[in-house]
C-alpha cells in the first residue's frame, strides 16, 4: 500500500543553472536524487541533510519545507497527524534520532552572567593567565601533612585524577552508532585538545588503543566489547545506567550494521543484532551498582576513576547521592535534550527533566550532604555553546559533555535520521562508501577548533567576571541571574532574578 | 542594625607586629591608618589588637554589639547558659570622639567626623563549661556559639571572640574610631587596622573590618569575586555566612584550613591565593605534588578578585595579595617589628627609618611569627 504521508521537504532544482554533473546524485545517500536526462528529486526521500546543497557547484539546489495547507488546528498539528498516519501504516514504534526537539523552555537562555565594573577589575585574558584546567575524580575533604623538622610533605594520597585542559569532554557515542572514522576524529581531537572522548557502549576498536590516555571506556548493559584490556586501555571507566534521550530504555544496533570490525570490537557474531537491555541485569539496586564499581576498580587496580552516567529523571538528586555513596568518582547527568542514534520518539520527547534543573539539584544535594568533593559532576544533554558551558559550571558542574555539538562540528546537520544508517556525512553510518566521506584528520581539526574557540570564549567570560581560574566560577551561582523565570524555578536553580544585587 | 545591602569594599589596611612580643599602645597604628584617610570614605574603620588582656588571657573575650538594651538582655539570657561569665563590662569609649592630631599627609580635615550613634558595646570574658565539651572541642564549641548568636539573635553581633585579643570597629573614619575606642590605652604586640570605602551605604557597625572568629582577624582591601563559591564551599562545614560581605569568607577559610584541617599557614595561603598551574608545573617535587593536590582539593577555597589581606592571630600576622596583585601591599621591617600596609607612606609615617622595605609578589605570603621563646 502506498504511503499516504506527504513529503516533509520539497527539493527545488534550478535547471537554468544545473550543469547536470550528477554530484548531487552521487552524494545523496537517501536515494532522493535520480538522473533521467536531468536531476529528478523524489521529495518523499529527502531528509534535509543538505549534502546535495553543500556539494552542488552551481548552488542550484534548495530544500524547502513542504508547507502544505492543513485545516488549522492548534491541537492536531500536522506533525501529530503525520505520526498517526505512520503508525497506522506500519503498526510500529516511531523511531527518532538526536535529542528532544520540542519547544520546551531552554533554561540556559534564561540565565545571564555577571561582569565586573570598577570595584573589582575585569581581567584581560590576552595579557594575564586564565586557567581552565580541571581535574576529574574523587577528592578528599581535607589534606593532611607531615612535618619532619620543617620538611613538610603530603600525608594524604589522592585517588586518581584525570586532567582536562578544557572543561569539555566528548559524549559517549558508540562505534556502531557512529562510524570508526568519527571515533578516530574524536580520539584525535581529544588528544590534541587535552580532553577525553567516550567510547559509548560499543567497545574500543584496536586502532584507537594508542589514545588510551584520552579515552573514557564505557560499560553498559550489553557489556559489548568489555574485557580486561579494554578497561585498562583508558583514562577512566564509565558505567552507563541511563541516557538523556532514552531514560530507562535499552539500545538496539541492527544486525546489518554489525560488520566484521564491529563484530570484533563488540565481541558478537557478525550480522547479529546488538541488543542492550534496559537495565543492567546484574544491577537491580544501588548496592549492586556499588559492587560493579568496585569490581571495575579491582580490574583496573584502583588506577582509574570510575564514573556512573544517569539520565536526568525526577528523583535525580537522591539517585546521584546514592551513586556517590556507592563509590563513583564521577557522576554524569544527561538531560532530557541529550542526543542518541535511535530512540522511541515517545520516550525522547516526553521522558526526563531539563539538565539545568537536574544539575542544580544534584550539586546542591551533594553539598547539603557534605559529599560534593567525593565526586566530580559532568553535565550533558544539549550544551550548545560556550555560554552554556559557563552557566553549567556556575551551577556546579566540574565539566560538560558535548555530543550533538561535536557531531555538528564534524558535519552533522541534525536531520535526525541517524538510526537509518544512511548518514550522508559519514558520521552515523557503517556503509564504507559513506564512512570514507569523513576524514578523521579533517574531522578532528574541526573538533579541536570548536574546543579552542569555546575555550577562548570561556577565558573571556572568566576575565569579564574578574576571576582567573575556572574553579572560581565553578558552583558560583552568585554570578548568574535568572530572567523571565518563575520564583520556584529560580529557587530550584539557586539563583536570584536579574535586577537583584548581591 | 544589620542592613541587607551587600557592600563591596575598597579600603586601606595597615598592620604591625613585634616578633619579640613587645607590646605598644594604639597611637602608632591610628596614625598609620590616618595617613591613608583618602582610601576610606567614613563608612567604616576598625582595629584588631593582640595581647591586650593579659589578666584574662585564658578566657575568651567576646566583644559584643547590641542594637539596644533589650537585645542585650535577651542575649545575656541566651549566653549565660552557654558560658561561664568571669567578667562583663562596658567597652570604654569616648562618645563623639575625633582624631585631632596631624599627619604628614596633606589632608587637613581631621576632627570633623565625630563618631556618633554607636550601638551598645560590651565585652564578656568567659570560660567554656566542662560539660559543653563532651562532644566537641572548646574552639569548635565557641565557633558554633558565635554562628548561632550572629544568625539567631537579631540585633546582637559578635565582633570578636578570641583569647587575649579584641576587635574595635564601627562606622566612621578609622582614626576617629581608634580615638573613640581609646586605643591609646591598650597595649598589643600585634595591631591591624582598616579604613573602609564601601560603594554602598549600610551604616552598620558590624559590617566594618576586621572580621574575626576565635583569634583570627581579617582586614581586607578588595573584593572577593569568587565569594559565591567560597560561601557555598564553607556552608557544608557549618559556617553561616550572615554578614553579607565578602571578607568574612576569608576569616572562615583560615579557621577551616588552619584550625580544623590543621594545615600549616603557608600552605593555607597556597590554597587561598594558589600559584598558577604554569608555575606549579615547573616546581620541583614534593612542592609540585603538594601545590597540585591543594588546588585539586581546595578549589572552592581559592580567593579570586583583587585583594590585599592582613590576617592576625595570636602567634602572628600574615599579609598576602591576590594572584595577580590587583591591590597594593608594602611590607617593611625595623628591628623586631614587621609592618604591612596598603602604602609605604603609612609605614614611614610611624617608622621613618626602616631596615628594609619590599613589595611582596602576587600571591606570595609574608608570614610574621612571634619568636619561639615568646609565651
Amino acid at each position: 500500500m502506498a504511503s499516504q504521508l506527504p513529503p516533509e521537504f520539497i527539493v527545488k532544482i534550478d535547471y537554468d543553472h544545473c550543469r547536470r554533473c550528477r554530484r548531487c546524485v552521487m552524494n545523496c545517500s537517501f536515494g532522493c536524487m535520480q538522473f533521467k536526462d536531468k536531476v529528478v528529486p523524489d521529495h518523499k526521500k529527502c531528509v534535509a541533510c543538505h549534502r546535495c546543497v553543500t556539494f552542488c557547484p552551481e548552488s542550484a539546489i534548495t530544500i524547502a519545507k513542504n508547507e502544505l495547507a492543513y485545516k488549522e488546528n492548534a491541537n492536531w498539528l500536522p506533525e501529530v497527524r503525520q505520526n498517526i498516519l505512520k503508525q497506522a501504516e506500519t503498526g510500529g514504534i516511531l523511531l527518532a534520532g538526536m535529542g528532544n526537539p520540542r519547544p520546551f523552555q531552554i533554561l540556559w537562555d534564561h540565565m545571564l552572567i555577571d561582569a565586573c565594573q570598577v570595584t573589582n577589575p575585569s581581567i584581560d585574558p590576552l595579557r594575564e593567565p586564565m586557567e581552565l584546567r580541571t581535574y576529574l575524580g574523587k577528592k578528599p575533604n581535607l589534606l593532611e601533612f607531615t612535618d619532619r623538622n620543617g620538611e613538610v610533605d603530603l600525608a594524604t594520597t589522592l585517588q586518581p585524577q584525570i586532567k582536562l585542559d578544557v572543561p569539555i569532554v566528548f559524549a559517549a557515542m558508540s562505534y556502531g552508532a557512529i562510524s570508526l572514522n568519527a571515533h578516530k576524529a574524536l580520539a584525535l581531537a581529544a588528544k590534541r585538545s587535552g580532553t577525553l572522548m567516550n567510547t559509548g557502549e560499543g567497545g574500543l576498536h584496536e586502532d584507537l588503543y594508542s589514545y588510551a590516555g584520552n579515552i573514557i571506556v564505557q560499560v553498559a548493559s550489553g557489556r559489548f566489547g568489555v574485557h580486561s584490556e579494554y578497561l585498562n586501555t583508558s583514562a577512566m571507566v564509565e558505567i552507563k545506567i541511563g541516557q538523556g534521550a532514552k531514560p530507562g530504555i535499552g539500545g538496539h544496533l541492527p544486525g546489518e550494521k554489525v560488520g566484521e570490525e564491529i563484530s570484533k570490537t563488540r565481541m558478537i557474531p557478525a550480522g547479529t543484532d546488538a541488543l542492550s537491555p534496559a537495565p543492567h541485569h546484574d544491577i537491580y539496586s544501588i548496592e549492586d551498582l556499588s559492587q560493579l564499581i568496585y569490581a571495575i576498580k579491582e580490574a583496573t587496580d584502583y588506577t582509574k576513576p570510575v564514573g556512573v552516567k544517569i539520565s536526568a529523571v525526577h528523583n535525580v538528586a537522591a539517585i546521584a547521592s546514592g551513586i556517590v555513596r556507592a563509590g563513583a568518582d564521577v557522576v554524569t547527568i544527561d538531560g532530557f535534550r541529550g542526543g542518541t542514534g535511535a530512540t522511541p520518539m515517545v520516550i525522547r520527547d516526553n521522558v526526563g527533566i531539563p539538565i539545568e534543573l537536574a544539575l542544580a539539584a544534584v550539586d546542591q544535594r551533594l553539598r547539603d550532604e557534605g559529599i560534593r568533593n567525593n565526586a566530580s559532576i559532568l553535565c550533558a544533554g544539549s550544551i550548545r555553546n560556550s555560554a552554556d558551558v559557563a552557566k553549567a559550571i556556575a551551577l556546579g558542574a566540574d565539566a560538560v559533555v558535548i555530543g550533538t555539538a561535536a557531531l555538528v562540528a564534524m558535519g552533522c546537520r541534525v536531520c535526525q535520521n541517524c538510526y537509518t544508517g544512511n548518514c550522508a556525512w559519514g558520521i552515523a553510518t557503517q556503509k564504507p562508501e559513506l564512512v570514507r566521506r569523513l576524514d578523521p584528520q579533517v574531522g578532528s581539526e574541526r573538533l579541536s577548533n570548536l574546543l579552542k574557540a569555546w575555550g577562548n570564549e570561556l577565558r573571556e567570560i572568566l576575565g569579564s567576571l574578574g576571576v582567573n581560574s575556572i574553579e572560581s566560577l565553578r558552583g558560583s551561582r552568585e554570578r548568574l541571574r535568572g530572567i523571565n523565570l518563575d520564583e520556584q524555578t529560580l529557587k530550584l536553580l539557586g539563583i536570584k532574578p536579574a535586577g537583584i544585587g548581591q | 542594625m544589620r542592613s541587607n545591602c551587600y557592600i563591596p569594599s575598597g579600603c586601606a589596611v595597615s598592620g604591625m607586629m613585634s616578633e619579640s612580643g613587645k607590646r605598644v599602645d594604639g597611637s602608632d597604628i591610628i596614625k598609620s591608618i590616618a595617613l591613608m584617610h583618602d582610601r576610606s570614605n567614613g563608612l567604616g574603620g576598625g582595629f584588631a589588637a593582640y595581647g591586650i588582656y593579659p589578666r584574662h588571657s585564658d578566657e575568651y573575650a567576646f566583644h559584643m554589639m547590641f542594637d539596644n538594651i533589650s537585645v542585650k538582655e535577651s542575649f545575656e539570657d541566651h549566653f549565660k547558659d552557654r558560658f561561664d561569665i568571669v567578667l562583663d563590662e562596658k567597652i570604654p569609649i569616648r562618645p563623639g570622639a575625633v582624631f585631632e592630631d596631624k599627619t604628614s599627609g596633606r589632608y587637613n580635615g581631621y576632627g570633623t567626623h565625630p563618631i556618633i550613634n554607636p550601638p551598645l558595646l560590651w565585652r564578656y570574658f568567659v570560660d567554656v563549661p566542662e560539660s559543653k565539651m563532651k562532644f566537641v572541642s572548646e574552639s569548635e564549641y565557641v565557633v558554633e556559639e558565635v554562628m548561632e548568636i550572629n544568625s539567631t539573635i537579631d540585633g546582637a553581633f559578635v565582633a570578636s571572640s578570641g583569647k587575649n585579643m579584641g576587635v574595635f570597629k564601627g562606622v566612621g573614619y578609622p582614626e576617629d574610631i581608634g580615638v573613640f575606642y581609646k586605643l591609646d590605652e591598650y597595649k598589643a604586640y600585634i595591631w591591624t587596622s582598616h579604613g573602609r570605602f564601601p560603594t554602598n551605604t549600610p551604616g552598620w557597625w558590624g559590617g566594618a573590618h576586621p572580621f574575626s572568629l576565635l583569634d583570627w582577624s581579617i582586614v581586607h582591601n578588595g573584593e572577593i569575586s569568587s565569594y559565591g563559591i567560597n560561601k557555598r564551599y564553607l556552608e557544608p562545614f557549618g559556617y553561616k555566612l550572615e554578614l553579607r560581605t565578602d571578607t568574612e569568607v576569608v576569616a572562615y577559610l583560615f579557621d577551616l584550613l588552619v584550625r580544623r584541617h590543621k594545615m600549616p599557614i603557608e600552605l593555607a595561603v597556597k590554597a587561598l591565593a594558589a600559584p598558577f598551574w604554569k608555575d606549579i608545573d615547573r616546581m620541583p617535587e614534593p612542592e609540585k605534588k603538594i601545590a597540585t593536590c591543594i588546588r585539586q582539593v581546595y578549589g572552592g577555597a581559592l580567593l579570586n578578585g583583587p585583594f590585599s589581606i592582613i590576617l592576625g592571630h595570636n602567634r602572628g600576622m600574615v599579609g598576602f595579595n591576590d594572584r595577580i596583585k590587583l591591590r597594593p601591599m608594602t611590607c617593611a621591617r625595623k628591628d623586631d617589628t614587621l609592618y604591612m600596609a596598603s602604602e609605604e607612606s603609612a609605614i614611614r609615617e610611624i617608622a621613618p627609618d626602616l631596615d628594609v622595605v619590599w613589595s611582596p609578589r602576587a600571591g606570595t605570603a609574608v608570614i610574621g611569627e612571634l619568636n619561639e621563646e615568646v609565651v
